[in-house]
């Protein structure tokens, strides 16, 4: 069966502030989720959709599809749930820095290490939404919030070393206005058997207008991200004239043409390295000092969990195959007759 | 000496020592060889909270108790008749326990200066200290008798002495005229993989039987007659076991998948020990990293059309509070079960109490009653624990199981149960809907709503923390909100016409009902038999559906007059009544010392009522 955009489409009226970044990040699913619904030969009533609490929490409401919408942090524990309860279900999960990262940071990370299949979109703002502008895990140093008002003094998270340091198999990262690339990472994260984690840059408008706008302006966009994509190089800027390479073991900025370099320099990105040293450089790099980087840095492939589980389940019922039923528990081992 | 065969109706043992040197494993094979003899039997483990504590010291010591009857046996006993002290610090701990007319067996090369020191005497005599110079006191060079029993085994030292508890269980043998077979079978399956260790452990079991024989001093030897029970296939069970089979079974009865999120904690980690080796029957179980995702987890399975539960014990229940609102405002089934242990915060974590019922009926924000069910014995376990699966399926809501760790731990002999005996269990699944699915739409009787996991086509649907209407959509209309919380709580009470009525042992109408509820059921209706056979006026009523109480409690309590609440907290439950059926006056006794009632005890406390 086809779907379109609007198949996923509830009827519930959207009620995020005009000009919030979860708005493109929405219009980016539904118009994902057709083409993973083809990708994946998975009829509509087989993706579910879980969030926690917080502006992009609100996410499930807005999703023709089955949804739960769940408590502060805890997204993670309960998509695992459904996941690992049937493994025949797309797990989708929307949920904010705040969510992900603070209160529900070891579900986060724990869901990464054990490889859950499940797709976690990580809406980062930068900012407490939802409670009218506190700082977040994710704020940086001396940020001035309402909880800040002199300024932050703790280092912000950089999720995706968080998502390398708990062994994990996919992390993507993009823009919230990228509609074509925020697809193209969904649709990938969907392919990614285990846990998927797609940080999300996003704009708050009301408590944090601007928090990526050294990197989103459309004015210089280009030149202040790069967008990888595996097995192409490294290139980016508005004439794909500048591109990374690797000196001494570090990542390095460099303009072809110039100090002789050329195109046959720069470094390939490698999605699917189990290694995780450029990776985790690609992860950190921040402007001005380098392009942040867009795109899925890592997609590699290990066993799931839940696959583990069935794979268990059905090796020790072949070895166990004289309880078959609750009877036959009842009377295994030692038991004695009352004549 | 003349030696006597005594005939005993019912003794109680205690075996105690290091709790390195096996106690636990001692009175388990005691009690099993009893229980495959045809006796009844209760066992409770005291054991302290630390794996090894410092070794020879009071905090260290482990102690089994294990009540052997040839006719009903209620309770694991009160004081020994038994007690097997394996150093000091076991005798100083436990010496308190001994019945005026017990046998102590001391093994002897334990009482050393240094231990003896250790264990906090402040003599270096530590039976005149304890005054118990009148019991019958056995002292036998237990060490050293295994070292000779071994010493052409090729075994190491170590491994020689830490077989000591085999001579020592062989010793009780004699006494109480056990059988060695069935331990010797139990060796023999044990030891399959490490053969060489079989006959060694056989022989110095022996050898204790026999050393046990030939000297004098035991002048009594016990015989313990089988019990005359039901006919029926038996086994021995504990709590937690019973509490996993009984999930287990109502999967079974469902047709739904068991799910299990959990989070080790003492004394609850046994039941999901339990369900993770019974993979065969399909069971998952999930050790989360932490209580909150035990929970949330199986929040998420309920969801996706699993049986699903989560075990804990107290707290780890506070843990899971805001969840379990979460559970019970989805109106999904959840079963949440409590092994409860002495509190508050981490209290004596390896102790019992009743000190969770609060926090069961109460313990979240807003108004979010849940159901609570309470086990009353080891076996009841099963029981208690496949209702509470079936409420929560049939009726769509969070079902909380309050054991507690004097339960989990204990065991006693079971008629093994047939599954056919056992009522369907049948959850309001939805497969299609006819209009829009309406995921708060409520059964006509029990308000339960209907059940569409995910993978119905044309039932996808929205649920979560916020409020909702009856078609599922968020809603803080002040109205709604009222009328979605009446519903709610109206589903729970309505449990009220699915469960058995209030029944009550002895008289219909008496002078005083004692109350209970709970893993003092064997307590109380000891403590009940004892003063019926005093020919007092008396009767038990022991709850084992806390919320909603049943329909005909406050039938049953104006038949007496006077009402007796007796529990192991500060009154938990006589508040809940005094809330719940205001018209009577409830006495109590009570006792908060994470240990279970002592029969007496209690037959003194009632006693005064009349």
């Amino acid at each position: 069966m086809k779907y379109t955009a609007q198949d996923f489409k509830s009827n519930q009226e959207v009620r995020w502030c005009p000009g919030c970044g979860d708005h493109a990040v929405l219009a980016s699913l539904q118009r994902a989720l057709p083409e993973i619904a083809e990708a994946l030969d998975m009829p509509k009533e087989r993706f579910v959709v879980v969030s926690g609490i917080g502006c992009s929490s609100r996410l499930p409401y807005y999703m023709n599809t089955f949804g739960f919408h769940s408590i502060h942090g805890r997204a993670t524990a309960i998509s695992s749930g459904v996941k690992v309860a049937n493994p025949e279900l797309s797990v989708w999960q929307a949920c904010g820095d705040g969510d992900a990262l603070a209160i529900g940071g070891n579900h986060f990370i724990h869901a990464i290490r054990r490889n859950i299949d499940i797709n976690i979109i990580l809406f980062n703002n930068q900012i407490y939404g939802l409670t009218k502008g506190q700082y977040s895990p994710t704020s940086k140093l001396g940020q001035i919030t309402k909880t800040s008002p002199y300024g932050t003094v703790e280092n912000p998270f950089t999720p995706g070393s968080l998502v390398l340091g708990a062994r994990g198999t996919f992390f993507a990262r993009s823009l919230d206005s990228e509609l074509a690339l925020n697809q193209e990472i969904m649709l990938a994260a969907a392919k990614h058997d285990g846990c998927s984690v797609m940080e999300m840059l996003t704009n708050c408008v009301i408590f944090n207008d601007g928090a990526h706008m050294a990197i989103s302006d459309r004015a210089v966009r280009a030149d202040r991200t790069i967008t990888l994509r595996h097995g192409e190089p490294m290139l980016f800027g508005a004439q794909k004239d500048k591109g990374l390479v690797l000196c001494d073991g570090k990542l390095k900025v460099v303009k072809i043409g110039e100090n002789g370099v050329t195109i046959k320099d720069i470094l390939i990105h490698d999605a699917h390295s189990e290694d995780t040293a450029i990776q985790n450089q690609l992860i950190n790099m921040k402007y001005p000092d380098f392009p942040v980087a867009l795109g899925v840095i890592r997609d590699v492939k290990d066993a799931t969990y839940n696959d583990r589980v069935e794979a268990q389940l059905a090796e020790v019922k072949e070895k166990i195959s004289n309880i078959k039923c609750m009877d036959d528990l009842l009377h295994s081992g030692a038991t004695w007759t009352v004549e | 000496m003349q030696h006597k065969v005594i005939d005993t109706k019912d003794v109680v043992i205690r075996f105690c020592g290091d709790s390195g040197d096996g106690m636990q494993l001692t009175g388990t094979l005691f009690a099993d060889a009893s229980a495959l003899y045809g006796n009844e039997i209760s066992t409770f483990p005291d054991y302290p909270a630390e794996i090894r504590a410092p070794h020879g010291t009071v905090s260290g010591v482990s102690g089994f108790q294990v009540h052997v009857g040839a006719q009903e046996v209620n309770t694991p006993g009160d004081y020994a008749d038994v007690l097997v002290a394996m150093n000091p610090a076991a005798l100083r701990a436990n010496a308190k326990w001994a019945k005026p007319t017990a046998t102590i067996i001391i093994d002897d090369d334990t009482f050393t200066e240094d231990l003896i020191k250790r264990a906090g005497y402040a003599t270096m005599n530590p039976i005149e200290e304890l005054r118990i110079e009148d019991r019958n006191i056995i002292v036998s060079p237990i060490t050293s008798l295994t070292k000779e029993s071994l010493k052409d085994s090729g075994m190491d030292q170590k491994a020689i002495v830490r077989c000591k508890n085999m001579f020592t269980l062989g010793m009780c043998f004699y006494m109480f005229n056990r059988p060695l077979e069935y331990t010797y079978a139990y060796l023999e399956k044990k030891f399959k993989k490490k053969p060489e260790l079989i006959a060694p452990n056989k022989k110095v079991l022996f050898d204790g039987y026999n050393y046990a024989s030939n000297i004098q001093a035991i002048a009594n030897t016990y015989t313990i007659k089988p019990a005359k029970q039901e006919k029926g296939v038996y086994r021995n069970i504990s709590g937690n076991q019973a509490t996993a089979w009984g999930l287990i079974a109502a999967s079974e009865k469902s047709g739904r998948p068991l799910f299990c999120g959990s989070y080790p904690i003492t004394p609850a980690t046994a039941i999901l020990e339990e369900l993770a080796i019974h993979k065969n029957l399909g069971v998952k179980t999930y050790q989360a990293e932490d209580e909150i995702a035990g929970i949330c987890t199986a929040i998420g399975a309920a969801y996706a059309g699993n049986m699903a539960v989560t075990t804990t014990s107290g707290p780890g229940l506070s843990l899971k509070s805001e969840a379990l609102g979460l559970a019970m405002i989805t109106e999904l089934p959840l079963v949440v079960v409590d092994v409860q242990r002495s509190g508050p915060s981490t209290g004596i974590p390896t102790k019992t109490e009743q000190t969770d019922l609060n926090q069961a009926l109460y313990g979240r924000n807003g108004e979010c009653p849940v159901a609570v069910i309470a086990a009353h014995s080891p076996s009841h376990c099963f029981d208690a624990a496949f209702y509470a699966g079936k409420f929560a399926m049939e009726h769509m809501m969070p079902v909380v199981l309050l054991s507690e760790g004097f339960l989990g731990n204990g065991s006693e002999p079971w008629k093994i149960p047939s599954m056919k005996d056992y009522p369907a269990i049948n959850p309001p699944i939805i497969d299609s809907s006819e209009g829009a699915y309406q995921p708060f739409a409520r059964d006509a009787k029990t308000f339960a709503r209907k059940w569409a996991f995910p993978g119905k086509a044309g039932l996808e649907h929205r649920v979560g923390g916020l409020e909702k209407n009856t078609a599922g959509v968020i809603s803080s209309d002040p109205e709604n909100h009222e009328k979605m919380v009446a519903e709610r709580a109206e589903k729970v009470a309505r449990l009220a016409d699915y469960i058995p009525e209030q029944k009550v042992i002895g008289a219909e109408k008496a002078d005083v009902l004692i109350v209970g509820w709970g893993g003092t059921f064997g307590h109380l209706y000891s403590a009940y038999n004892d003063l019926a056979d005093e020919g007092k006026s008396v009767a038990l009523c022991h709850f084992d559906f806390i919320n909603p109480l049943p329909k005909n409690t406050a039938d049953i309590f104006r038949n007496y007059k006077k009402i007796i609440v007796c529990e192991l907290n500060s009154g938990q439950f006589a508040d809940y009544l005094r809330a719940k059926h205001p018209q009577f006056k409830y006495e109590q006794y009570n006792k908060v010392q994470g240990q279970p009632f002592i029969v007496e005890d209690v037959v003194a406390a009632v006693r005064k009522l009349f």
